[in-house]
């Protein structure tokens, strides 16, 4: 293998685990604020890149009956979560978050999609359709056991990740798509050629870490997110709302995975259960960084990215085997070095 | 306004279809340090948590005139109440600035700066500790902090559940004299403890519970001389 081939798959790599550094991060901050093992996280990269490649063809996304869909079963699982304490303003707030808000979404795009309008305008509708789903989905599946152990919510999440699989199967069909690049700059760098796909994604992986670095560590509000999921109790007694703390953390997720998906969608075929496999290979980075560590993550990410070009050069057959294997010394490593930390329940 | 500050009234607590506290009635007038006593199981962090809205309960509440028997807790932590609750509940694996600073969540950032120095001032042993991990604190610094946390957010009603449970003596002489120092500052308690004696001496008045009932009130002197409260909580009493 000659120098040239070597730069080509660590350009490759290192774009590919940009974008599992920005799922890394994601799978750190929802765990960060509600213990959950966010495996759907995945769903919402391929919800967001089909979103994103059916706009640029000028069609209706299904996510958009999704959304409706999944705004109004959450509307009747919050009205029925509060139903000892319904007052007029509830239920009026409840219907224009719920309900108003995704058919008011849903109408736009039914408006603006057929426009053909160019690729920096569909990702923002696209944001706008797949965001709210996240603390809808909050509401359905993670609030009514917001206190159960890490476990149950574990696996929770994964029959979240299934369901919304299947979901993606029924409004997407099998097939896969692809969208147009958000710009066709590119920029020969010695024999590499950087186009402007890759160069977003590294702009936005380094701007996402570096801000949600700052919030949970500086300002009030992102500690009172952390501390919720220190202890959920302590956090009510001091006057923290922790559903909110929750639906906060699944905007983020949301808005995170659908832009990793929109980001991907023009440089790979995304299919109905793509995002899986892209979604745990940033769980991957989020392991190696202790569930904790932003930074950490991303670095972990890349690596995972380049290991992940080396392998598919030299053994592709072998390149997941290669890349969920490189977990194992990191977990043995972890559980050796790592010290004693008073665990919240007894 | 009157002169009550909180006034439960027939409050009836259930876990599940098991009901822990039967229809029991307590005020805290302004100003004052009530105590409710009673054995272990007597269902008296019960009866704190559904005044602060942790549990859900019947009867009717009562906070500076104004029903709260519906509010959700985070709205009665703004109105002015807070709860030290017996597990302490700190957030452990952040640093003891940090989790006074989100005591006072609910308050602007000026008041939250203030009333910081303040608890610095009656708790210094904090203001040495403020960098360090509050999981990595003795039981009895995790009890200052906990109350600490909850004077943050400027209560005028501070419920205390077991304040001296697992603490040496001495530290349990300090708390007792924070809790006095708190009412000369204006902050009323409502205070539940096994540790009978050193309640009754510090209370202005009391309740005593068993099994789910309020037996016995008055005055706190005068319980502390009733034979039969000498007899079941102050005979056995270890200090």
């Amino acid at each position: 293998m000659d120098s040239t081939i070597l730069l080509f798959l660590l350009q490759d790599g290192i774009t590919n685990g940009a974008l599992y550094g920005l799922l890394g991060i994601t799978t750190v901050l929802v765990f960060a604020v509600t213990r959950i093992i966010f495996v759907p996280q995945g769903e919402f990269v391929t919800y967001g890149a089909l979103t994103l490649a059916l706009l640029d063809t000028g069609r209706v996304p299904g996510t958009v009956w999704l959304l409706i869909g999944f705004g109004v079963v959450a509307f009747f699982v919050e009205l029925w979560m509060s139903r000892h304490d319904l007052d007029a303003r509830r239920i009026i707030r409840e219907t224009l978050t719920k309900i108003i808000l995704p058919c008011l979404i849903a109408l736009a795009v039914i408006w603006l999609a057929p426009m053909k309008l160019p690729p920096w305008a569909n990702l923002l509708i696209t944001l706008a359709i797949i965001t709210p789903m996240g603390p809808y989905l909050y509401t359905i599946a993670f609030r009514p056991v917001a206190e159960a152990s890490v476990l149950t919510l574990f696996i929770v999440a994964i029959g979240v990740h299934l369901s919304m699989q299947g979901l993606g199967l029924v409004f997407f069909g099998a097939e896969g798509l692809r969208a147009t690049p958000l710009s066709t700059l590119s920029l020969p760098v010695g024999p590499l050629v950087v186009t402007g796909q890759t160069l977003s994604i590294y702009i936005l992986t380094l701007v996402t870490m570096a801000a949600l670095t700052y919030f949970f560590n500086k300002p009030l509000f992102g500690k009172a997110l952390r501390a919720t999921a220190i202890n959920r109790l302590g956090a009510r007694l001091v006057g923290i709302r922790t559903s909110l703390s929750g639906a906060i953390a699944f905007v983020l997720a949301a808005i995170i995975g659908a832009l990793t998906g929109a980001l991907s969608a023009p440089m790979t075929t995304i299919y109905y259960d793509t995002g899986f496999l892209i979604g745990l290979k940033g769980f991957i980075a989020a392991i190696i960084g202790s569930l904790a560590s932003y930074p950490l993550t991303v670095i972990a990410a890349l690596a995972v990215g380049v290991a992940e070009a080396l392998a598919s050069f030299y053994a592709s057959q072998f390149k997941e085997v290669i890349v969920f294997t490189l977990i194992i010394p990191v977990l043995v490593w972890l559980s050796l070095s790592s010290h004693h930390v008073e665990e919240e329940e007894e | 306004m009157s002169d009550l500050l909180l006034s439960i009234r027939d409050l009836y607590v259930s876990y599940g279809k098991v009901e822990a506290v039967h229809g029991v009635s307590i005020e805290v007038p302004r100003g004052e340090i009530v105590t409710v006593i009673g054995a272990n199981g007597a269902g008296k962090t019960t009866l704190l948590n559904a005044a602060m809205g942790i549990l859900p309960a019947r009867g009717s509440i009562e906070f500076e005139g104004r029903n709260i028997l519906r509010q959700p807790v985070e709205d009665r932590v703004g109105g002015g109440m807070t709860l030290v609750p017996e597990r302490r509940e700190l957030f452990a694996t952040m640093p003891v600035e940090d989790n006074l600073l989100l005591g006072g969540f609910l308050i602007s950032s000026s008041e939250r700066a203030r009333q910081l120095e303040e608890v610095f001032v009656r708790f210094p042993r904090l203001k040495e500790r403020r960098r360090q991990l509050a999981g990595t604190l003795s039981g009895g610094e995790r009890q200052m902090l906990a109350m600490g946390r909850a004077l943050m957010a400027k209560p005028r009603l501070l419920m205390l559940d077991e304040p001296s449970l697992g603490l040496a003596p001495l530290i349990v002489a300090d708390i007792f004299s924070i809790i006095r120092d708190l009412r000369s500052a204006g902050v009323s308690i409502l205070l539940v403890e096994q540790n009978a004696r050193a309640a009754l001496r510090v209370a202005d008045s009391a309740y005593v519970m068993e099994l789910g009932e309020i037996t016995l009130q008055g005055k706190a002197a005068e319980l502390a001389a009733d034979p039969k409260i000498v007899e079941t909580y102050l005979g056995l009493a270890t200090h």
